[in-house]
């Protein structure tokens, strides 16, 4: 532990990575590919694979953050995931179908996913597969309902 | 489950806990084999109610997502709206929001220091740190109006220009703190009990740290050299000269040094953008609904790396506004940390990690 | 006084014959007016000394925390007027409210307030405690402490400066002072 991780110059461009990832993954869209930010849209079902291959090959080391979105007919959950290697931070949005908000967990890929997930389970309602713990983490556990939610309506007295 | 086991809560009252969390710690005598956080105590469904507020009305609710160091998040806040709307904030503004900034940062860290000589029993350290940490809020308050949530960012800029003589006022404090700051450290790195609490304990190094989402200084600590500031530059920071202070060991001791290291590079981004701050308009005029659109904006919060992610559909309320906070975090990272060690030794391996519950539950 | 205790004395819990024998003291000195006497004694001392030194709990929920942190600082010094900071329930006066009471929270503040040894006061510092604060229409604050437990003085700000703090204090010193609890044989 003597020596230091240090992150100076990046080492490869945005649109080189754009490129690598376009070419492994066709059905992937890069919806921007500006200095330092890099936004993507991918389906459902490759989306653990994309990220996988994000952490090992593309050298992005850290989750910054999962958020959940939702618009009323469907649900989008966007992974903030940051390669300090090469200085970008890049969005990786999923769609999920309002009814079946299910999504591979990428926690064993990131630990720092790990409570983002729950609180997304907790608030929104979107399952996690694959998360070692997916429980309430900020409502009692006997709450019913999710908070976040555009159909829960705030407005009354607690 | 042996007989000499049990688990412990400790909270959610606990005089160690720096706002209401719980601790559950699974003991084998005084060894710690298990911990689980629990938190949810101060949940206030921040993000839900900003979604029945306009643009310009959550602000002061930014604030107090972490009033240990609000104007942080306050101009983070300020920061993504702006980003959103498309406009940039003028050049006065910036070299104003960076100098009060790093003041804010320096307020930050001394009210951890405080929180540390609570958490370790050594009263001199929490009334000495309060003691300086006043001489800030004294100059905060100069500006801005408000002790502690100041309220001050704007979306477009800054609300007020500097008082009369501010910049006068700044240097002085600073160079009063600089001499206060040696007889700080010397309380602790001569403090040989404060050595042995401190130096070899709860080691973790720059992988497993990167890896579980830690920032801020707490992973600077364990060797990796990544300050947001640097990296990918806001407001004016680019422009700025000062080091990112690291340390090696990636115990409690070195999480305590590179804070207080901190505290000194702080001083000299201040220096720099007080001299060098052009004259100018300090806000631009915003309009009242942004276009549609999501916008993503993230900075060096003095705990770590905090993220805003705001998705507007066009109206003058947002239709939502995610926050990453640092410190839920490096809470959610605190198990490995706990480890192996004895329960006496909990406050002072949470104490250091500088927590603030009000951004950890929102 | 319940008379058909009193011939039942050994099918009674300790408890109740505690209760029986200090509702026997009591209405005895009631009546005889020797309650008055001791009271004129005892009173003035019995208040001074609490009211000189009222004990806060150690509890710090939100922003107000902190200014209640830095009233105890070197600036503004509360120890000076007695209030010492008390890290277990069952050894403080006070319980002082500092930040929004979220559902969660609200079984625990309970469940504090009631291991508090009588006499106790509670006073509700900030807007949070008092009404909810900025987060009046949030689905999880409780929309004022006084909705569960009484609350005594009442201290408004967002945060309240250490100073407002200290003169809470002062008014709850007042309080104390125009109660002018007698002997031990009030609650």
């Amino acid at each position: 532990m003597s020596q230091v991780i240090v992150y100076d110059t990046p080492d490869r461009s945005v649109e080189d990575i754009a490129r690598d990832l376009k070419s492994k993954f066709p059905a992937v869209d890069v919806l921007k590919a500006a200095p330092k930010r890099l936004h993507v849209q991918v389906p459902r079902d490759i989306s653990f694979e994309v990220c996988k291959f994000m952490k090992e090959g593309l050298s992005f080391e850290h989750c910054s953050c999962v958020t959940t979105v939702d618009y009323i007919d469907h649900f989008t959950v966007v992974f903030h995931i940051s390669s300090w290697t090469n200085h970008i931070l890049s969005e990786v949005l999923v769609d999920l179908p309002r009814d079946d908000p299910t999504v591979d967990s990428i926690t064993p890929l990131w630990g720092g996913a790990n409570w983002h997930e729950r609180e997304a389970y907790d608030l929104m309602g979107i399952v996690f597969k694959g998360h070692p713990d997916l429980r309430r983490i900020m409502m009692p556990e006997e709450f019913k309902f999710h908070p976040l939610r555009k159909d829960f309506i705030v407005g009354r007295r607690v | 489950m042996s007989s000499d086991e049990m688990w412990i809560n400790m909270g959610p009252q606990h005089p160690f806990n720096h706002g209401l969390w719980n601790l559950r710690v699974k003991l084998k005598g005084e060894t710690i084999t298990q911990a689980e956080p629990i938190i949810g105590y101060l949940h206030r469904g921040w993000e839900k109610m900003v979604e029945n507020r306009t643009y310009s009305q959550i602000v002061p609710l930014a604030d107090r997502l972490c009033y240990g160091s609000s104007l942080s998040w306050n101009h983070l806040y300020c920061l993504t709206a702006e980003k959103l709307y498309g406009i940039e904030a003028p050049d006065r503004a910036k070299y104003i929001r960076v100098a009060v900034l790093e003041l804010q940062r320096i307020t930050s860290h001394l009210t951890w220091l405080m929180a540390v000589g609570t958490d370790l029993g050594s009263y001199t350290i929490m009334t000495w740190s309060i003691r300086e940490r006043e001489l800030f809020l004294d100059l905060l308050c100069k500006l801005s109006g408000a002790r502690m949530t100041y309220n001050y960012c704007r979306i477009g800029g800054v609300r007020n220009d500097y008082p009369e003589n501010y910049e006068r006022d700044v240097l002085r404090v600073l160079d009063e703190f600089e001499k206060r700051l040696r007889d700080l450290e010397s309380l602790m790195d001569e403090n040989e009990p404060f050595l042995m609490r401190t130096v070899g304990i709860s080691k973790m190094d720059g992988k497993t740290a990167m890896n579980l989402g830690l920032t801020g200084p707490i992973m600077r600590a364990s060797g990796v050299d990544m300050d947001l500031r640097k990296l990918d530059p806001y407001e004016v920071y680019a422009d700025m000269k000062f080091e990112v202070c690291t340390h090696t060991d990636g115990d409690v001791y070195a999480r305590y040094r590179v804070r207080m290291d901190e505290m000194r590079e702080s001083m000299k981004i201040v220096r720099q953008a007080l001299s060098e701050t052009p004259a100018g308009p300090i806000r631009v005029k915003v309009p009242r609904c942004p276009p549609k659109g999501n916008v993503v904006c993230h900075v060096e919060d003095p705990r770590g790396e905090s993220l805003m992610y705001m998705v507007s559909d066009g109206s003058e309320k947002p239709y939502r506004l995610k926050v990453r906070s640092p410190n839920f975090v490096n809470l959610s990272a605190s198990p490995p940390m706990l480890v192996g060690f004895k329960i006496s030794d909990v406050p002072a391996i949470m104490g250091v990690m500088d927590m603030c519950i009000g951004e950890t539950d929102r | 006084m319940d008379i058909d205790l009193s011939f039942n004395a050994m099918t009674m819990t300790a408890k109740q014959f505690g209760e029986m024998t200090k509702t026997m003291m009591r209405e005895t000195m009631v009546a005889t007016g020797g309650k008055k006497v001791i009271d004129k004694i005892t009173a003035p001392i019995w208040s001074w000394g609490q009211r000189n030194s009222v004990y806060p709990l150690h509890f710090g929920i939100a922003c107000c925390a902190l200014e209640m942190a830095a009233a105890g600082g070197p600036r503004y010094d509360a120890e000076r007027l007695g209030i010492v900071f008390r890290s277990s329930p069952r050894q403080s006066d006070v319980l002082l409210l500092n930040g929004w009471i979220s559902a969660k929270l609200r079984p625990s503040l309970k469940a504090l307030y009631e291991q508090m040894p009588s006499p106790k006061w509670v006073i509700a510092m900030g807007e949070c405690t008092i009404s909810g604060g900025p987060w009046y229409d949030a689905y999880n604050v409780i929309q004022g402490a006084d909705t569960f437990i009484p609350v005594d003085v009442y201290i408004p700000g967002c945060p309240s400066r250490p100073e407002a703090m200290i003169q809470a204090f002062n008014m709850l010193n007042r309080k104390l002072t125009a109660e002018n609890r007698g002997s031990f044989l009030d609650d």
